[in-house]
């Protein structure tokens, strides 16, 4: 219970100093910085994708019957080609009930 | 609101007017953000929040990717301080979105302006940029909070509707739809890839994750995450080019 709570304001207290920073200093942001952020959504998020996907019950499961694997891959194609996020979360959860309804 | 200066001077609207405007330009994109707020009031029970712990997280963080993250991270057994870096990490590009809207919203005052960043989120910031940019008069201390109030209200109501059908759906924790997550990161990644560097870091960043799964708290995943925005900055500038 006191650790969610310190979870959640973490959290926030993380933040909100980041949202409100250059609105009460100067104003800008060091170009460093800048050209940083270009990569943080791609690092991050691929970094909780890849593990997720590919160790199932910590075990590496780089196989066809890795439902998740196949749901994550569809996902991937459906938003590359069409670049429709919601068709391709869709399409992903779809293959993906039924993949682990086969296997 | 009513001492608001547009950065405009010939804003020919009142500021409820304003307001009312930003809200209604939000529109899509509260359409747009009220699946994720169910898909996260949803799988929030099944990684271990509480009820009231969700519906907290919507209101005091009120980040639709950190709130994700978070959750996934949480049921994935990552500690306190790795869930609160990797927020922090997530939520710095609000910094670029408040710099960038800086020009404009410096005719209001330091408080009020405390008070707007709050709710600063990609889609506030989207609309809000998209009509300073267009030159049209516009009051933007009413126009952003007028589509930050849309956005605020919109995610704690269907975060609290993702609740409802979490808490009345028996057995959903084992319908594996914390799926829901990884295919929304997927989604988001795959149309970031346009560029050599982009693929380098995401390359990479995924390696490092997959070689360092083994440490404890998910450090893995910070160590993934700079290692991957490291190459990516480090192709780039090989490449001669920003991003």
């Amino acid at each position: 219970m006191i650790s969610i709570v310190l979870l959640i304001v973490g959290m926030a207290a993380v933040t909100y100093p980041v949202r409100v920073s250059t609105w009460l200093g100067k104003g800008h942001i060091p170009h460093r910085l800048k050209q940083a952020l270009a990569y943080v959504p791609t690092a991050v998020l691929t970094a909780i994708v890849v593990p997720t996907v590919l160790f199932q019950h910590d075990h590496l499961a780089l196989d066809w019957r890795n439902a998740q694997l196949i749901g994550a891959i569809v996902t991937g194609l459906i938003v590359w080609r069409t670049r429709h996020l919601l068709w391709g979360i869709g399409g992903g959860l779809v293959v993906f009930g039924v993949w682990q309804w086969l296997f | 609101m009513d001492n608001t200066v547009s950065s405009v001077p010939a804003a020919a609207t009142g500021p409820a007017a304003g307001f009312w405007q930003g809200a209604r330009d939000t529109l899509p994109m509260l359409v747009g953000a009220a699946p994720f707020g169910v898909i996260f009031g949803t799988l929030a029970s099944t990684a271990g929040l509480p009820v009231w712990a969700t519906m907290m997280m919507s209101l005091v963080v009120f980040g639709g990717s950190s709130q994700f993250v978070a959750v996934t991270l949480l049921a994935s057994g990552a500690s306190i301080p790795v869930i609160v870096a990797t927020t922090f990490i997530v939520n710095l590009r609000h910094a670029l979105y408040s710099a960038t809207l800086m020009p404009h919203v410096q005719v209001i005052s330091k408080p009020l302006r405390a008070f707007m960043a709050w709710f600063l989120t990609d889609e506030t910031f989207a609309i809000v940029y998209h009509k300073v940019d267009s030159g049209e008069p516009v009051r933007v201390g009413s126009y952003y909070m007028g589509s930050a109030s849309a956005m605020y209200s919109n995610w704690q109501f269907w975060t609290a509707v993702g609740i409802a059908i979490g808490q009345s759906v028996p057995g959903i924790a084992g319908w594996g739809l914390e799926f829901a997550m990884v295919a929304t990161f997927v989604g988001i990644v795959v149309p970031l890839l346009k560029s050599r560097s982009q693929v380098a870091a995401a390359l990479s960043a995924g390696a490092v994750a997959l070689l360092a799964n083994g440490l404890p708290y998910k450090l893995g995943l910070m160590a993934a995450a700079f290692a991957g925005i490291a190459v990516g900055m480090a192709v780039a500038s090989a490449e001669g080019k920003p991003s």
